[in-house]
């Protein structure tokens, strides 16, 4: 069996992103790039899987579209411990480009499980994992907190509106995770870092394919009110305030 | 020509965030000049459909079939497709919760339709199709231009003001023609967590953080909850040392959620959190540290000592609510 996680490059989180050329572009100065926190989370749990021998995995691949310039965040992928890469040479124009690019990696790699986060923390799309799927008419299941492998069988948990399902579908199949994949990501070592720098990273040329949207400008978010503080011995004021000029309980 | 709304459904009925599907879909309609269809898919009665005329949907097509009682978003997103191709939808709308986020990618690669996901405002323009959606996990907005002649768009949870008219509705059924086969999804097990307010439905919620200290602190935040018909949230780090539920964590890795009045008690405010928080229409922040950069995305904000400040604000909600 083998295991192909989806990585995306986003600026850290913690980042205080601005733009420039009229609010067109990302200023990237000094920001730090990191692998998208779910694609680190599925990256861990696609290892965790494959640590176990009972499972079958042979392999677990990352995939990324991007150009040069993430490889870093490749080479983080391959130190936590992913067997090789893969990198389309592209800049990921729209989430269609980034999944019609994977898909065939998908197909030529034959992967039986694909691992896609719930959304990146660029441009917060959560789009990539369905129309990747839709694009192998593969299954795929969403809001997914739980991978396990069973008598060869893959069983998913995923997140319904007030609970939990735990359901199976034939594989090969797309797992689009979030929250409680894998409790916290795995870390390089210094013997991941070492090995990583040899591990195979294979560069592809993209499929030539029109991007379906397009982002004009960046706006910053509307500056809020200040805060108005009430007397912390005196409670109620605050319950008027909602009441009376907030108007909303 | 016709803007298309898919509307869940949970065991047979509607919420208040399908109705707010069908007034932005029947808005965007307007500006586009043609009628708002809902498509229903699942065993829903007439009463039940009807209430979708009211919000403005001109056309509303029950499509059911026994298969489909499993949610399986291959399944779903072939008979969206196929209904948007008759009705000849320029425009497909379906929530941006966890099944709109699992079909809508798929109805775009079908329908070779641009993607919109997570809009809180109707269109910026028509032609260009112009959307506004956030980016950077809420540290920016972005302008983003569909080129495509369909668009997909979902619409944010609790974003969109609900629009009675009085328009009459007319109910079409349709049979799937379906081959059960088609839906590859089987349920093996179901774990439902009964009676609870949904955090991502609640219209109040209140969210405790690590200046609560311990989770034996909890009883006035979950009795605070209890009098405003609120959810209970917390930051990460509660739900990691196992204080509350997982379900409860909020914040880019956690749910994300846009109440009307959401209450941060002993909550930092770290951009992760307020990630998935910032869309509140208002904040309530409770803290220690006047300078805790919560007081920044509040509005309202008391500097002290929660465990001090919590039993007076229970009261005071109490006479307000006359108990
Ligand atoms: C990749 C990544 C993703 C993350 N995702 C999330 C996420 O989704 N959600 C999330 O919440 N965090 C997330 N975090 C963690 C985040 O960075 C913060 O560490 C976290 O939000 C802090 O939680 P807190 O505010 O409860 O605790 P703290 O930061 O410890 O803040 C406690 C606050 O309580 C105040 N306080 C102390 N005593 C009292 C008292 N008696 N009364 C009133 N106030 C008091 C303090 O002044 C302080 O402001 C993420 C981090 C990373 C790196
Ligand atoms: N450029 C990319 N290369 C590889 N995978 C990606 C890329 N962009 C997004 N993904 C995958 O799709 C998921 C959701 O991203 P998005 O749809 O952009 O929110 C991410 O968590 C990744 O698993």
């Amino acid at each position: 069996m083998k295991i192909l996680v989806c990585i995306s490059n986003v600026p850290d989180t913690t980042t205080k992103v601005k733009f420039i050329e009229g609010n067109k572009k990302l200023d990237v100065t000094g920001i730090q790039w990191v692998i998208n926190p779910w694609d680190e989370l599925s990256l861990t749990r696609a290892l965790e899987l494959k640590d176990d021998p009972s499972n079958g995995i042979q392999l677990v691949t990352v995939a990324h579209v991007g150009p040069l310039a993430s490889e870093p965040t490749i080479r983080k992928a391959l130190a936590i411990g992913a067997d090789d890469a893969i990198r389309i040479n592209a800049d990921p124009s729209d989430a269609y480009f980034v999944a019609a690019q994977l898909a065939k990696i998908v197909k030529e790699g034959v992967y039986d499980l694909v691992f896609c986060g719930i959304e990146s923390s660029d441009f917060n799309g959560s789009t990539v994992g369905g129309m990747l799927a839709e694009f192998l008419e593969y299954p795929s299941v969403s809001s997914v907190s739980g991978v396990k492998i069973e008598n060869g069988q893959v069983n998913i948990t995923r997140e319904i509106d007030g609970g939990k399902e735990i359901v199976t579908v034939p594989m090969p199949v797309v797992a689009i995770v979030q929250k409680g994949i894998a409790k916290e990501p795995r870390i390089a070592a210094m013997r991941g870092i070492m090995m990583a720098r040899t591990k195979p990273l294979n560069v592809v040329e993209p499929l030539a394919i029109d991007s379906l949207t397009e982002v004009v400008a960046y706006e910053m978010p509307q500056p809020r009110a200040a805060c108005k503080f009430v007397d912390p011995e005196n409670p109620r004021q605050l319950v008027e305030l909602l009441q009376n000029e907030a108007k909303i309980i | 020509m016709s803007v298309l709304i898919f509307v869940e459904n949970w065991d047979g009925k509607f919420k208040k965030l399908s109705f707010e599907l069908i007034s932005y879909g029947a808005r965007l309609a307007e500006m586009l000049n043609t009628t708002a269809v809902a498509l229903s898919v699942g065993n829903v009665d007439n009463g039940e459909l009807e209430k979708l005329g009211k919000y403005g949907a001109s056309q509303i097509i029950s499509a059911h079939n026994d298969s489909l009682n499993v949610f399986d978003s291959q399944a779903f997103a072939k008979i969206i497709a196929n209904l948007a191709k008759q009705e000849n939808a320029t425009v497909v709308v379906l929530s941006n919760n966890n099944t709109g986020k699992a079909v809508a990618p798929r109805l775009s690669v079908l329908l070779k339709a641009g993607l919109g996901a997570g809009v809180s405002k109707l269109p910026l323009s028509i032609d260009p199709f112009v959307i506004y959606k956030k980016v950077y996990s809420g540290n920016a907005f972005s302008n983003l231009v569909i080129k495509t002649e369909i668009k997909v768009l979902t619409l944010a949870q609790n974003s969109y003001e609900l629009n009675e008219t009085s328009n009459q509705a007319v109910i079409t059924k349709v049979a799937v023609d379906w081959n059960a086969d088609a839906v590859k999804t089987k349920v093996i097990e179901v774990q439902k967590l009964s009676g609870k307010i949904l955090l991502t439905d609640a219209d109040v919620v209140v969210s405790g953080g690590r200046g609560m200290k311990s989770a034996d602190n909890w009883a006035p935040i979950v009795e605070l909850a209890e009098l405003l018909g609120a959810a209970t949230a917390c930051s990460r780090p509660v739900s990691d040392e196992g204080w509350r539920p997982h379900e409860e964590h909020t914040g880019q890795t956690g749910k994300i959620i846009a109440p009307n009045l959401y209450f941060a008690i002993g909550i930092s405010g770290a951009t992760q959190h307020l990630a998935g928080v910032s869309s509140s229409k208002f904040i309530v922040a409770i803290n220690t540290d006047k300078d805790a950069p919560i007081f920044s995305a509040a509005q309202y904000g008391i500097v002290g000592d929660a465990s001090k400040i919590l039993p007076k604000l229970v009261e005071a909600v109490k006479e307000l609510k006359g108990k």
